[in-house]
């Protein structure tokens, strides 16, 4: 009775396992297929430039305002441990380093994954469940060539831009806070920033890992869509999977990245 | 079988996994004609229609149109092959980020290379065919069904098909866009010289304007015909289908264990 029930449990969990590899084999085919059918988004760039409209653009307010309030947050949290040690001009560094290195890339791409993520998912979720999708392959139009590709590629390069924004916007935030509010002095804020930030430690780290992020989160989204149950159920949930799969993934991914870039050096 | 035939569907049968949905089904559809694919829902009608156009394989038997073989046929040739064919989906499958206009213009974007003032000119040309001229610059949301289902129908004959398909096109219609779906497609394939299928369960509207019938049920043809055979026929299954009655070969049950046993097990 015992064994019998151990039993059944492995082959549940195998089964689920199981699932899961297959599940990552056709995303992976699925991502092979896209890069090899890339082609049209950049003959056709139009294609593209209408995606990066969707994606990138229209992602600007929401990155804009929350880059605004963490750069702010940043310089008083800042400022406030600081100043303890009598070092309160290093505010600048601390808000510059936090920012390229850590929050814009990641909460950029967190919040590039809630809210362009999902509406990818759910806008081809949305052509498939009406039959968009077949009615294109029908009229000998790959999908994977018209819709998903550019998609994708509008995701990847919307992505580092919107981080880059979100670390600029973040500082000037903290600037306002530390500077403008609290009155550290202006000179050493900017200098010590200046001085600390290393543009290929810290800069070009942060766009790497911005580069990834966009790559990983795009590519979920459209597989997502992609794959959804043609239904008005599959298709929410299908967004939903997007969202949380594509968060875990930026965060474990943003472990990873660190760890190999980061060592203290 | 003569090889005059746009579509030949000799003895196919397709499953999907372990569920079977055609056994042996031959048809054919010769050039000119309008034919009718009639069954009940779920009878395996649109997949005969997936099948024609390619996107699923059978599992035995074979399809030619145009006298090449779509069973066999690699992803190149199938796009060839698909640039003669139209379909219409069955709530008509517009693009919702595209106007009726660019709907339409986009299997000729896609797959030619027209210049854009003749693009322009052949798009007002289908849309007019089917009365939508006007609407040319309205987004798919602000069409009525009826009227997308037209865009879908000139986007379906945008590239002047040999072959069109429609799955279920009277489905979810008001009697009046009913009757003009029904008078296009009769127009538009004898206007175009090409050949028609129609997946439908609508026996009235159908009946008006098609040449043959092919009854499928179970998988398998059951009965076939012209409009006038198909009326006078004494077959049980096609006298309950075109008379609509609620009980016959079809069961109005679905099967269930004794109704009396069950209803005295549960007390």
């Amino acid at each position: 009775m015992m064994l019998a029930r151990v039993a059944t449990f492995l082959e549940a969990l195998g089964a689920r396992v199981n699932g899961m590899i297959v599940r990552l084999g056709f995303a992976s085919r699925f991502f092979w297929l896209m890069l090899r059918l890339s082609g049209t988004s950049f003959r056709r760039f139009r294609l593209t430039i209408r995606e990066i409209y969707f994606a990138g653009v229209l992602s600007l307010i929401i990155i804009a305002v929350s880059a605004l309030f963490v750069g702010m947050v940043l310089g008083l949290q800042g400022y406030e441990t600081l100043v303890r040690y009598g070092s309160a001009d290093a505010v600048g560094t601390l808000v510059a380093l936090s920012l390229t290195r850590e929050l814009g890339p990641v909460v950029a791409a967190l919040l590039f994954a809630s809210r362009a993520g999902s509406a990818i998912t759910a806008e081809i979720g949305l052509m498939k469940a009406t039959e968009q999708l077949s009615a294109m392959e029908m009229m000998a139009v790959d999908p994977i060539a018209r819709v998903a590709a550019p998609r994708f590629w509008g995701g990847v390069i919307s992505m580092p831009l919107l981080a880059a924004l979100f670390s600029a916007i973040g500082i000037f935030g903290g600037y306002l806070i530390a500077v403008q509010l609290i009155g550290v002095d202006e000179g050493a804020f900017w200098s010590q920033m200046q001085g600390a930030v290393d543009l290929r430690q810290d800069v070009a780290n942060g766009i790497i890992k911005s580069v990834v992020f966009g790559v990983a989160v795009t590519w979920i989204a459209v597989f997502e869509g992609y794959d959804a149950v043609p239904t008005a159920e599959g298709v929410s949930r299908a967004t939903t999977r997007t969202v949380v799969t594509s968060s875990l993934a930026i965060l474990a991914l943003d472990f990873v990245l660190t760890a190999f870039m980061f060592r203290g050096s | 079988m003569s090889s005059a035939n746009l579509v030949e569907i000799d003895d196919v049968s397709f499953a999907y996994s372990a569920t079977p949905v055609l056994a042996g089904v031959s048809a054919a559809i010769p050039p000119g004609k309008v034919v009718a694919i009639m069954g009940g829902s779920g009878s395996g009608k649109t997949t005969l229609l997936r099948l024609i156009g390619g996107a699923l394989r059978p599992s035995r038997g074979a399809i030619r149109v145009f006298g090449q073989a779509v069973t066999s046929a690699r992803t190149r040739e199938l796009y060839e092959l698909r640039r003669r064919m139209g379909m219409l989906f069955q709530f008509g499958a517009l693009f919702t980020d595209l106007s009726a206009f660019e709907n339409v213009a986009f299997p000729m974007r896609e797959r030619t290379n027209l210049p854009e003032r003749a693009i322009r000119d052949l798009v007002l040309m289908k849309l007019q065919a089917v009365g939508l001229r006007g609407a040319a610059e309205l987004m798919p949301q602000q069409l009525s069904g009826g009227m997308q289902r037209r865009v879908a129908l000139a986007r379906a004959i945008a590239l002047d098909p040999m072959l069109i398909m429609y799955d279920e096109p009277f489905a979810g219609l008001d009697p009046i866009s009913l009757a003009v779906i029904g008078k296009l497609i009769r127009d538009l394939n004898d206007a175009l010289g090409a050949a028609s299928i129609i997946v439908t369960h609508d026996v009235h509207e159908s009946l008006q304007i098609v040449d043959y019938v092919y009854f499928l049920s179970g998988g398998r043809v059951i009965a076939q015909g012209t409009p006038e055979e198909v009326r006078r026929s004494t077959m049980p299954f096609v006298r309950q289908f075109v008379h609509a009655e609620t009980d016959g070969p079809v069961p109005f049950h679905y099967p269930a264990s004794d109704y009396r046993a069950t209803l005295l097990a549960g007390g």
